[in-house]
C-alpha cells in the first residue's frame, strides 16, 4: 500500500503588487506518495519556487497562501502557526535551494551548520549530530568528511556546497524533500551527478520527493509523476512515461520538442522552441492561459474552465481539444 | 588567521613609524621651540643657549631618533610650562579620557545595534520611524549644544546628576551620553541597512528551512554577518570620540587628555602636544588593527582575501 505523504488541493498564492493582485499560483493540485518522485516542470516564472516555498511555509511576508486541502502526513498545514511549521521544517519536510553558492552562512563552518539542523529537532548530544553529519557527508559523496566539518563554505566549490546542502536537508531523515532546481547554478558536468545522487538517496531513504527542474532529460530518468506548470496552473500531469509518450497539452508537446533526442534529432536541425511570452499574472485571466502562444488556439479556448480531461492511469490535461483530435494532430508532422 | 594577524600587525607597525615621524616633524616645522621656551623678552644669546641645552641645534633626524627611542621607553620629556615629566601628566589623565571614550562607544553600540536590528526586522514600522527620528536629531544637534542642554535640564533644573568633575561614576553619565549619542545615528543606520540586506539573503532562508527558531536565525545567523561593517565603523568612531572629547571634557570640566591637549596647545607646550598626538595616533592604529582582526574572526572569508 502506498501511503500519501503530501496532498495539495487548489493551492493559490496571491501577492498584492502596485499593478494589482499578482496571482503566481492559480489553483494547483497534486500529491506525493512515500518513496515517490514528482517532477514539476515549466518555464521560468510559472510559480514553481513559490509553490515549494508555500509548502514549507516560507513564502515572503506579502504573499497570501490559500488551499482547499494542504495535508502533510495526514496533518492539515493550513492552520499551523510559525512555531508549529518550524517544528516540521527540516525535520520531516526539507528543502534544497537553487543557489548553493549563497545558501550557506559564510560565517560558520560546514560542521556547525549541519549539526545545528540535527540539534534543532533532537535533544541529542553534539557528538551524535557530528556522527550523523559525517555519515551523510560520506553519503553525498564527500571524501574526508570528518575534516570537511571544520571548513567554511568559501573553501568549497559549488558542487560540494550543493552536496552539503543535500546532506543538511537529510540530517533529520525527512519524509518529503523538495528540491527546487538544485543544479541550475552548477556546471553541466556536475548537474547530472547531483541529480543522480538525489535520486539515489531518495530511493535509499524512501522519501517522497518534489523535484523542480528545467531538464526534461533528467525528468525522464528519475520521475514517477510529472506535473507540467504554465503560468501558475498545472496544464498536464500524470505518470512520467505516459506524459512523455503521449503529451496531450500543446505546451507539454512544445516542451518535449525542445529536447534533442539522439538519433532522432539530426545535427544542426532547428530545435523547437515555444514562441511568445508568458501572460502577465496580475488579476484574473479568462480561459486557457496558453492560448496566445498555442498553435491550435480556437475561440473555445476563452471558455476553458478548470476541469481537466482525465485519461486512464492518472494522466490528465486541461485543454479544449479532445483526445481524438490531439492524437490525430500529433501523428501529423509537427509545424516547425 | 595567524598569517593574516602577522601581516596586519606589520602594516600597523609601519603606519606607526610614519605617524611618529610626521608628528615629530610637523611640530618642529610649526614653531621654533627655543623661542617658545625662552619667552618673549629673551635676547639672542639666551635663545642660542636654550637651543644648545635642549639639543635643538642637532640635525632633525638625530633629534627624531633620540625622541622616538625615549618615547618608546615612555619618556616624552618634560613639559615646558609645568616642568613636570610629560608621561606623568598623561598617566594621571588618560584614565579619565579612556573611561569616557569606552563608555561613550559602548553607550552608542548598546543603543544603535538593538535599535537598528528592530528597525530592520520591521522596516517602516512605528519603531523604525522612531529610531529614524532620533537618528536625524542626533546628527543635526551639535554635541556642545546637546551637552549644554543636558547640563541645564538634568544638572541644574532637576539636579539629578553632577555637572562638573570626575570623582564618581555619576560624573561620567552626561559626558558619556553627549559623546556617545553623536555616534549613534551612523551606527544605527549601518546596522539597519546591513540587517535588512542579510535578512533577505539565501542563508537566512536556509536557516529558516532548518526550522530554527526566529531568535536563533536572528542572533546566530543574521546579526553576526550584519555586524561586520559596524565593527569597522565603531572603531573609526571610537577614534573620533577620543578626539571629540576635547570639547566634552572642557564642557564638563573632566580633566582628561582632551583638556590637557587644549591647555598644552594654548601654551605651545611642545613635548605635551607631541606625546598626545603620538599616543592618540598609536591608539588609533591599534584600534584599526583590532577591528580588522575582529572582522576576520567574524567573517572567515576576510583572512583569505
Ligand atoms: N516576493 C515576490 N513579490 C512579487 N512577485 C513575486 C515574488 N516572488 C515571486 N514573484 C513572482 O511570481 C512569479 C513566480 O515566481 P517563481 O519564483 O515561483 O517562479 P519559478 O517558476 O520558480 O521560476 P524560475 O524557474 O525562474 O525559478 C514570478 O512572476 C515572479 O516574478
Ligand atoms: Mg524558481
Amino acid at each position: 500500500m502506498s501511503s500519501t505523504v503530501l496532498e495539495v488541493h487548489n493551492l493559490r498564492i496571491e501577492i498584492p503588487v502596485a499593478a494589482g493582485l499578482l496571482q503566481p499560483v492559480r489553483g494547483i493540485s497534486f500529491g506525493v506518495d512515500k518513496g515517490e518522485t514528482l517532477c514539476i516542470v515549466g518555464e521560468s516564472g510559472c510559480g514553481k519556487s513559490l509553490t515549494s516555498l508555500a509548502l514549507m511555509g516560507l513564502l515572503p511576508k506579502a504573499a497570501v497562501r490559500s488551499a482547499d486541502r494542504l495535508e502533510f502526513r495526514g496533518r492539515d498545514l493550513r492552520g499551523l502557526g510559525e512555531r508549529q511549521m518550524s517544528d516540521i521544517r527540516g525535520a520531516s519536510m526539507s528543502m534544497i535551494f537553487q543557489e548553493p553558492m549563497t545558501s550557506l552562512n559564510p560565517a560558520y563552518t560546514i560542521g556547525n551548520q549541519l549539526e545545528e539542523a540535527y540539534l534543532r529537532h533532537h535533544r541529542g548530544k553534539r557528538a551524535e549530530a557530528r556522527d550523523r553529519a559525517i555519515y551523510l557527508l560520506e553519503k553525498v559523496g564527500i571524501s574526508a568528511a570528518a575534516s570537511r566539518l571544520k571548513q567554511y563554505p568559501h573553501q568549497l566549490s559549488g558542487g560540494l556546497r550543493q552536496r552539503v546542502m543535500i546532506a543538511m536537508a537529510l540530517m533529520c531523515g525527512p519524509e518529503l524533500i523538495i528540491a527546487d532546481e538544485p543544479t541550475t547554478a552548477l556546471d553541466v558536468t556536475i548537474q547530472a551527478q547531483i541529480l543522480h545522487l538525489l535520486a539515489d538517496l531518495q530511493r535509499e531513504f524512501e522519501m517522497g520527493m518534489i523535484l523542480i527542474t528545467h531538464d526534461l532529460g533528467i525528468v525522464a530518468r528519475v520521475a514517477d509523476k510529472v506535473a507540467v506548470m504554465y503560468a501558475g496552473k498545472i496544464v498536464e500531469e500524470g505518470p512520467c512515461e505516459r506524459v512523455f509518450e503521449n503529451p496531450m497539452h500543446p505546451y507539454t508537446q512544445g516542451l518535449l520538442r525542445c529536447i534533442p533526442v539522439p538519433g532522432k534529432t539530426r545535427r544542426g536541425e532547428h530545435l523547437g522552441s515555444i514562441p511568445g511570452l508568458v501572460p502577465n499574472l496580475v488579476g484574473d485571466i479568462r480561459g486557457c492561459m496558453f492560448r496566445n502562444r498555442c498553435p491550435h488556439a480556437v475561440d473555445a479556448c476563452l471558455e476553458l474552465g478548470d476541469t481537466a480531461v482525465s485519461l486512464d492511469g492518472g494522466h490528465a490535461y486541461t485543454c479544449v481539444r479532445d483526445v481524438e483530435t490531439i492524437r490525430a494532430s500529433s501523428s501529423e508532422p509537427q509545424p516547425a | 588567521m595567524l598569517a593574516y594577524t602577522l601581516k596586519r600587525s606589520l602594516v600597523a607597525l609601519m603606519i606607526l613609524i610614519v605617524v611618529s615621524a610626521l608628528t615629530f616633524s610637523l611640530s618642529h616645522l610649526a614653531t621654533d621651540p627655543a623661542l617658545t621656551i625662552a619667552g618673549e623678552n629673551a635676547n639672542q644669546e639666551d635663545i642660542e643657549a636654550i637651543r644648545k641645552m635642549y639639543g635643538f641645534d642637532r640635525p632633525v633626524h638625530v633629534q627624531y631618533i633620540s625622541w622616538a627611542t625615549r618615547a618608546l621607553a615612555g619618556d616624552f620629556g618634560v613639559s615646558y610650562h609645568y616642568r613636570e615629566p610629560v608621561s606623568d601628566m598623561i598617566a594621571g589623565r588618560i584614565g579619565t579620557t579612556m573611561t569616557l571614550g569606552c563608555s561613550a562607544i559602548l553607550f552608542a553600540l548598546i543603543i544603535s545595534i538593538p535599535l537598528g536590528t528592530v528597525a530592520a526586522i520591521r522596516p517602516n514600522s512605528f519603531i523604525d520611524r522612531v529610531a529614524l527620528f532620533f537618528a536625524v536629531i542626533g546628527q543635526a544637534l551639535p554635541t556642545f549644544w546637546f551637552a549644554l542642554m543636558m547640563i541645564i535640564v538634568l544638572g541644574v533644573w532637576w539636579r539629578w546628576l553632577p555637572i562638573s568633575g570626575n570623582t564618581s561614576w555619576q560624573h561620567f553619565v552626561m559626558p558619556t551620553i553627549a559623546l556617545g549619542y553623536y555616534a549613534t545615528p551612523a551606527l544605527m543606520r549601518l546596522t539597519r541597512a546591513g540587517m535588512i540586506e542579510v535578512l533577505a539573503s539565501d542563508y537566512i532562508r536556509t536557516a529558516r528551512a532548518k526550522g530554527l527558531r526566529p531568535w536563533k536565525v536572528l542572533f546566530k545567523h543574521a546579526l553576526r554577518n550584519a555586524i561586520i561593517p559596524v565593527v569597522s565603523l565603531a572603531a573609526v568612531w571610537f577614534g573620533f570620540m577620543l578626539g571629540g572629547s576635547i570639547v566634552i571634557e572642557t564642557i564638563f570640566n573632566l580633566k582628561g587628555i582632551g583638556w590637557l591637549s587644549y591647555d598644552a596647545l594654548l601654551r605651545s607646550d611642545l613635548p605635551v602636544v607631541q606625546a598626545i598626538v603620538l599616543i592618540f595616533a598609536s591608539f588609533y592604529v591599534v584600534l584599526t588593527l583590532v577591528a580588522d582582526l575582529l572582522n576576520a574572526y567574524l567573517d572567515p572569508r576576510i583572512s583569505v582575501r
